[in-house]
Order: C-alpha cells, then structure tokens, then sequence
C-alpha cells in the first residue's frame, strides 16, 4: 500500500501572481480624485462591485490604502464598516445587510462620507425629541419655535 | 388581506419608515440598489428620489419549459434578498414554485392579479413555449401559450428570465422536439426584456425588476432585447485575465502551467469574446467567484443557440485561423481580435449546426 510520503507534492511555481495588478489603475483613479477634492472640493465615488477584479486584487487595493485613524460603525439594515485609508480623504465604505453579506462595496472620496452626515431633517426630529423628554407636561412644542 | 393591500397602496419610503428604517438606512438601501442596477454612484440621489415614491408593481412569474434554474437563482439573491424583493420591490403574486398556494387557489390568484392591476404588471416568464403540441407542458390544464397569451394582454411589459425564454434555450436546442420557442417569437404588442443566461445572474435578475421599480421604466436594451447595463460589454472585455490574452499567454490545458498561473483559457474553449453579460463583474455567489475565476472558459450561455455553438471545450477560431499566434504579436488590438473571434465563432456554429449528429439511447448502449 502506497505510504503518505510516496504521493509525490509538485511544488506551485513561485511566480504565481499573488494578484492581477488591477488595484493600481484603481489608484491612480483616486488620485485624480483627491486633486479634485482638494482643488475643486469635488467629492468622487467608485463603485468597486462595477470594477472586474481577479483574485487578490480587493486585498491588494485595500492593503495599499492601509487605514487611517478613523474607524466608524453603522448599524442600519445591517452593520456597515467605514474607515479613511492611510490616506486622508479617501474612505472605504463596506456595506453589508443583517446577514452580514456585503452588499456595496464603495471608495468615497471626500472629508467626511455623506452617510455620516446627520441629515437636516434627523436634526429637526432630534430637537422635537429632546423638546419633549425635557417639557414632559407641556402640549405644544416650542423647540422649533423662534424666540 | 387588509395589510397586504395597505402595503400594495404604501410607497416604499413609507413602507420603510413604518419599520422603522433610518434616513441612514434608506441611503444605504438606496446606494446597494443602484450598485445592483450597475447605475453609477452619482445616480444614488435620483435612485433615492424615485424609490420615495415607488410602489411595488405586482408581478406574475409564469414557468414554462424549464428547469427552475431560474427560480433556484433568485432565491441565491442576497441584494436585495429574495424575501426584501418580494416584501420590498414587487408584489409577487403568482409564482407556482414558491407560492403556497396551488391548483384553483393559485390560478385565482393569478386572475385577481391581472384584473386588480389591469396594464400595470409585470410578467415574468422562464422557460421555452412549446408550439408543436399544446400538451407538452401545461398547468392546471391550460396550455404554457394559452396561459402566457392570456396573461400578457394586460400586462405593462414581459421580462423572459433565462436562456430558454429569452431565446428558446435548451428545449429549443437541435432538433428542438416540442417546437420551443421563446417570449419574443410569440409576443410582439409588449415591451420585452431578455434577462438570458442558464440561469441568469441573480441580481442581474432583482436589478431588472430594481428599475422598473424606480424608474417605472424599463432599462435600455441592446440588439437582442437584454439591458444594455449588464450585457453592454463582452465577457472578455472585463475578463480580468485578458491582459494574458494580449499577450499571448494561455492555458493548453485544465492543469498545466499557464492554467495554474491564471493564463487566458481562450484556447481552452472560453466564449468570451462573444458572451455579454455581467458575471465578470457582478460574479456568483454573492460576488466569491465566476466560472473563469474559477478556472473554467465561459460557456457562453447568455448567447443565442449557445447549446448548438459547436462544444464548450473547442476553442472559438483555432479550427479556422492562426489568429492565437497573431494575439501575442498585436497586443493593442485586442479588442478588434475579441470581435474577429467571435465572427468566426459564427462559421464555427454553422459549422457544427451542419454536422450534428443526433444520438440515440441505442447509440450510447453501444458505445459503453
């Protein structure tokens, strides 16, 4: 009976791409992203689900953008990542539904991503919120009023 | 009943405030929305306008000459998942495989359906229509042309999910024994959409239906009826290995060197250059793999008479030119090369079409 050590092993040639070299197109677009952030204020998102990636090309793009010091958690329909890479101004945005499945995977360029932004309406019910845990008793609502 | 017709009047911004869905939340469902419809991000405020205001059309999914590949397919769609399409997108109501109701229960249903949205729903269908004998496929006695007749008079357009709807697919496959035909040989006072593939990206599938939701339009088609967003480019125009095809490096076989490098399976019988579809982007299974990704050529399957093409494993011109050889010299036409291919690939089927053989269960008996 042939023994373990009797299977011959090929060994894998060491040249095999550990990417297909697709993340450097991908910065060269944020580069001309951030020139236009920082010229024209012009924010830019790239959907990477449109980008046809091989294997190791997601990895290779994220790990060359690196993280930054900002890490933000969204928990909505599921929990969303999003980070700035070591680069500032650029911010990856990892969409994902209640499974925990990505569904957006998307590069943000801009100073803060527009999800984060509180949303001006969100403000206006947050003070007739507030309003009322602090004037329990009181019918009418005077937070919105100008005094 | 009463809350099932409550939602059917609801918008889908009010659907999901009433559970409790943020404006965070809506935005992100708005951004995974419009990347499933391939729009781009810049597209994600008009996305969000519109879905405000949209409300779920009833669809009536109709089963033909199939083999549910189609149906297994969406329920793999995770974005939106099949259970957010049904309660978020549309209004699923007919649909034989998945529904719980059956026989004169379900068929009511698929009539309350028509009347109650009378030139506003959507048909579904997947699978061939036989046309040689009446009785080679029906449900609850009525024939597949009958029912798909009958049901699209009053429809606001047809979307024929899968190969064999959109172009009679598999049944309709040389000698095509019960006279299979597809959606559009038959219907012709209707907007037809052809999702095709065996089966169809499941979110190529949701995304078709995403925009009718949104737009209350159908998406721009390309020649042969499919959206131009997900079947605009060619398979081996967004192939990720296809810098390999330019430069002449291919994969001889399933396990040699170029295939263990990631080589261009081109020789290896890959339709790419004449497949278009969504999969090199898109990918399966919630965007892990596709089958070139995986290590195998595309079949093809989104084409026309892709069945009939000739064999999955023959490469597209190696029988008719030295255009391989000239790959690795003229590395910056390649796309004029991909469309060379796929011409030639055209003879190839004609080819093939003029020698095929049928072959009998005697035949095999005989062979083994």
């Amino acid at each position: 009976m042939q023994k373990l050590q009797d299977i011959a092993v090929r060994v894998e040639s060491k040249d095999v791409p550990l990417n297909h070299s697709n993340a450097t197109p991908i910065l060269h677009e944020i580069h001309h992203a951030l020139q236009r952030l920082a010229t024209q204020q012009e924010t830019t998102t790239i959907d990477l689900r449109a980008i046809p990636f091989g294997p190791g090309d997601e990895e290779d793009l994220l790990n060359r953008l690196g993280t930054g010091e900002v890490q933000i958690e969204l928990d909505s329909l599921g929990t969303s990542k999003l980070w700035e890479t070591a680069f500032s101004g650029v911010w990856i945005i990892d969409h994902r539904n209640a499974e925990g499945e990505r569904v957006a995977l998307q590069i943000e360029v801009t100073r803060v991503p527009e999800i984060i932004q509180t949303h001006p309406d969100d403000v206006t019910d947050s003070l007739q919120l507030l309003d009322n845990q602090l004037n329990p008793n009181r019918t009418e609502t005077s937070g919105l009023r100008e005094e | 009943m009463a809350d099932h017709m409550k939602r059917f009047r609801q918008t889908l911004g009010e659907s999901l405030r009433e559970r409790g869905v943020s404006r965070r939340g809506f935005l992100k469902y708005c951004t995974a929305t419009a990347s499933m419809m391939a729009l781009p991000p810049t597209m994600v405020p008009a996305v969000a306008a519109a879905l405000e205001k949209a409300k779920r059309p009833s669809v009536i999914w109709l089963s033909f000459q199939e083999c549910t590949g189609c149906t297994e397919s969406i329920t793999r769609s995770h974005s939106p998942s099949l259970e957010n399409l049904i309660f978020d997108h549309i209004s699923l109501d007919y649909h034989h495989t998945l529904q719980v109701a059956s026989g004169d229960a379900a068929e009511a249903a698929r009539e309350a359906a028509m009347h109650e949205n009378e030139g506003k729903y959507l048909v579904v269908v997947d699978g061939s229509i036989p046309l040689g004998n009446p009785g080679f496929s029906t449900i609850a006695g009525i024939s597949n042309l009958q029912m798909m007749e009958e049901t699209v008079a009053g429809a606001a357009a047809v979307i024929a999910v899968g190969s064999c709807a959109a172009f009679g697919g598999l049944p309709q496959a040389n000698p095509n024994p019960t006279g299979a035909a597809s959606v559009s040989d038959i219907v012709h006072d209707k907007p037809v959409v052809n999702v095709s593939g065996c089966p169809p990206i499941p979110t190529v599938i949701t995304g078709v239906l995403a925009h009718f939701l949104t737009f209350g339009s159908l998406p721009e088609l390309d020649a042969l009826g499919r959206p131009m967003v997900f079947y605009g480019q060619s398979i081996h125009d967004r192939c990720y290995r296809r810098p390999f095809y330019d430069k002449g490096l291919f994969a001889e076989t399933f396990d040699d060197e170029g295939a263990r490098k990631g080589w261009c399976l081109y020789r290896l019988g890959c339709k790419g250059p004449m497949a278009y579809n969504a999969c090199a982007t898109t990918k399966w299974n919630q965007g892990v793999s596709w089958p070139v990704e995986s290590g195998h050529g595309c079949l093809g399957c989104s084409e026309p008479d892709f069945w009939d093409a000739g064999g999955f494993y023959n490469a597209l011109s190696i029988p008719d030119s030295d255009i391989i050889r000239n790959a690795g010299i003229v590395t910056a036409a390649g796309v004029a090369l991909g469309a060379a291919a796929g011409a030639l690939n055209r003879s190839t089927r004609a080819k093939a079409a003029a020698k095929h053989e049928t072959v009998t269960i005697d035949d095999l008996d005989r062979k083994s």
